[in-house]
């Protein structure tokens, strides 16, 4: 079951004292072949659970670098039906690895939505999230998946005031993301202060497990934020690596996804509290 | 029994946003609470007197409303059908139409306490008249526009520079318009609590949509008491060229109860619908969602936005406004298109028979206008929204008019 591997992921990191590692690389960036090298390879250099982004061609809540990655990933010719094939193919090696789609709501809607939540389930993943789907839409998305025993996971951010709070966390399921800065993806960090603050807060309004995301960048970022979270989030750092071992033409090296590995390893040793 | 109130189609959205499956709020969670705000109090500033009487003045003093509605009696003449006329929104304080809506958007930031302002814009009528709002009421401006638009407005961004406003080239995707907004709805992303995005056409997420037409319907309301001063009656046809289409709602969302008036929507259709190479969203797209709503969208079959292309930077956009997707399915409004070199060629006749220079933008609709209005009776009558002034396309339209021997 789909929220079974998310809360069992968070348990067993809760029982050693951890921090969950989450990392979020873009499906078919800079091709599908480095790409599926690099999904395949992240449990084993230390994520705990993966978020697979599905390409957009404009993310309009994404920095340059997770912009560049998804249109290398689209230049290559990625497509959602083939992140759901990517997806499958992980499942197969990674049975109890936490598997999150994330991305934009156009390309869901396109493929379908009943369709696309019944292609995701098979293929194994548990869990989405939709930048541009607030509560407000629920009904698009939100609900349907939940049916269906799909997680839908909530985006809270700086500007979520307490009075707006129990609406987001109202259908939320799986856990819960804090968006640690009010901006777009791979630019500046928080403070730790501001992201126990967030947590507190968060905590006292729900019981699923909470990940910090936005901003962080090495493993003391992760060490900062895994004190007061649940599980962290790196995204743009690995991507970076990824944009760094390609050539001129977006094309990869023959070690471009061991490159990004080793981030990952390195961004493990900070999850022990 | 109750009264029969009979039905209006100028009470939509609903609460939620959505004209018909169309509008909505499709943002990131950091942007939903101010948008929240921003609802609250263009809401409350509807029913506000002081709100109508300083929009009125500045309406008045300032923009120099109300345009005038123009017979353009030689058009006509060449035409042979009916009697052609302009509603005159190039006169506008900065050339466009495009002020009618930042002023009251301007005021609404002013009432919510910011002095920061985020705008996009294509042809860069809109930056404009955003960066000169700013200058009126001692606001920051930033401005996000294509470098592609960049290049071919230049006369407005240096306009833009000289108003006190910052602009932002944006070099992603093919650098035009829907770049620009990409790009300024992460600048606002990242400053949502201290900023205000004035959405420059009647498209976004809710209440943006709704706002933008509320703000430019005085284009339409005006138009239908000057044309009852100048003819007794109302118009056959009403006819506005579309990019986000807030010119067009602007137009005719005051004649939409009136069910004699025909309704003409006037897409770019670029080099030709056929050539994929348009910007034609209703024609050659099909609902998705980008920018905060759901509307038609250029997009290919795995939902990846296409690029529009238009010679008109205004028009340049793979999308339009939700209300028109909705005035498309329910048939209210009739949306058809004009090709560049037709927007042209009227673009050219234009200036010659009646001394107004258009802009690219309307020169569309009035190329379409060219195409129904000679089969038109005599005593029939046609208005188009002139929505904007050419100047700013001369250096790009110049070379092609000397080219085509059409100067």
């Amino acid at each position: 079951m789909a929220l079974d591997r998310i809360s069992q992921c968070f348990s067993a990191c809760r029982a050693e004292n951890r921090a969950a590692l989450g990392i979020f690389i873009s499906a078919g960036d800079p091709d599908a072949k480095t790409s599926e090298e690099l999904l395949f390879g992240l449990p084993d250099a230390g994520a705990d659970f993966v978020e697979l982004g599905m390409p957009f061609s404009d993310p309009m809540a994404d920095g340059p670098v997770i912009q560049a990655a998804s249109l290398r990933a689209i230049k290559a010719g990625m497509t959602l039906d083939k992140v759901l094939e990517m997806a499958a193919r992980f499942r197969q090696r990674h049975p109890d690895v936490p598997l999150i789609l994330m991305g934009y709501y156009n390309p869901v809607y396109i493929y379908g939505v009943d369709r696309f939540l019944d292609d995701a389930m098979t293929a194994g993943v548990d869990g989405l999230i939709m930048v541009d789907l607030p509560p407000e839409e629920d009904a698009e998305l939100c609900l349907p998946a939940t049916e269906k025993g799909m997680a839908f996971i909530r985006l809270i951010t700086p500007t979520t005031n307490d009075q707006r709070l129990p609406t987001v966390i109202n259908n939320a399921s799986g856990f819960v993301y804090y968006v640690s800065i009010t901006g777009i993806t791979g630019t500046g960090s928080a403070s730790t202060d501001s992201i126990a603050n967030a947590m507190a807060r968060i905590r006292h309004a729900s019981d699923l497990p909470a990940v910090v995301g936005f901003g962080i960048k090495h493993a003391d970022d992760v060490r900062e934020a895994g004190r007061h979270a649940d599980g962290v989030v790196v995204g743009s750092a690995v991507v970076s690596i990824i944009a760094d071992h390609c050539d001129d033409n977006g094309n990869a090296a023959p070690d471009t996804a061991q490159k990004a590995l080793e981030l990952v390893k390195q961004l493990k040793t900070g999850t022990s509290r | 029994m109750n009264e029969h109130k009979p039905n209006t189609l100028r009470d939509q959205p609903d609460e939620q946003g959505r004209f018909g499956i169309h509008g909505g709020r499709f943002v990131a969670e950091t942007l939903m609470p101010l948008i929240l705000k921003v609802e609250e109090a263009w809401k409350a500033s509807k029913t506000d007197p002081d709100f109508a009487a300083e929009m009125e003045y500045y309406r008045k003093h300032y923009i120099g409303r109300p345009s005038p509605l123009f017979f353009a009696r030689r058009l006509t003449e060449h035409f042979g059908g009916a009697k052609l006329y302009f509603k005159r929104d190039e006169l506008n304080h900065t050339g466009a139409h495009k002020i009618n809506n930042v002023l009251g958007q301007a005021l609404l930031a002013k009432r919510m306490g910011k002095t920061k302002i985020i705008a996009e814009t294509g042809a860069g009528q809109h930056g404009v008249a955003s960066a000169t709002a700013c200058a009126l009421f001692g606001m920051e401006c930033e401005v996000f526009m294509g470098e592609e638009d960049v290049r071919r407005q230049k006369p407005n961004v240096d306009r833009m520079r000289l108003l006190g406003a910052k602009v932002h080239p944006v070099t992603s995707g093919t650098g035009t318009l829907k770049d620009a907004m990409n790009e300024a709805l992460r600048y606002w992303v990242t400053n949502a609590e201290t900023h205000f995005y004035i959405i420059g056409t009647a498209a976004g997420p809710h209440p943006y949509p709704a706002m933008v037409r509320d703000f430019q319907s005085i284009i339409g309301t005006e138009a239908k008491q000057q044309i009852l001063e100048a003819e007794g009656r109302l118009p056959d046809a009403i006819v506005a060229c579309i990019g986000g289409g807030s010119n067009a709602l602007g137009l005719f969302h005051p004649f939409l109860d009136d069910k004699e008036v025909d309704i003409y929507g006037v897409e770019a259709a670029g080099h030709g619908i056929e050539t994929g190479e348009h910007a034609a969203s209703l024609k050659g797209g099909k609902p998705g969602v980008l920018h905060g709503n759901r509307t038609y969208l250029l997009q290919d079959d795995h939902g990846q936005i296409k690029d529009a292309y238009s010679i008109s930077a205004g028009l340049d956009y793979p999308g339009i406004g939700p209300e028109h997707a909705w005035l498309h399915e329910i048939g209210r409004v009739n949306y058809v298109n004009a090709t560049d070199q037709e927007a042209l060629e009227y673009f050219a006749l234009c200036s010659r028979l009646e001394g107004i220079i258009p802009a690219l933008e309307p020169a569309h609709a009035l190329a379409f206008i060219a195409t129904m209005i000679g089969k038109m009776d005599k005593d029939q009558i046609v208005i188009m929204n002139m929505c904007g002034r050419g100047d700013k396309d001369l250096e790009a339209v110049l070379p092609i008019l000397e080219k085509q021997g059409m100067l």
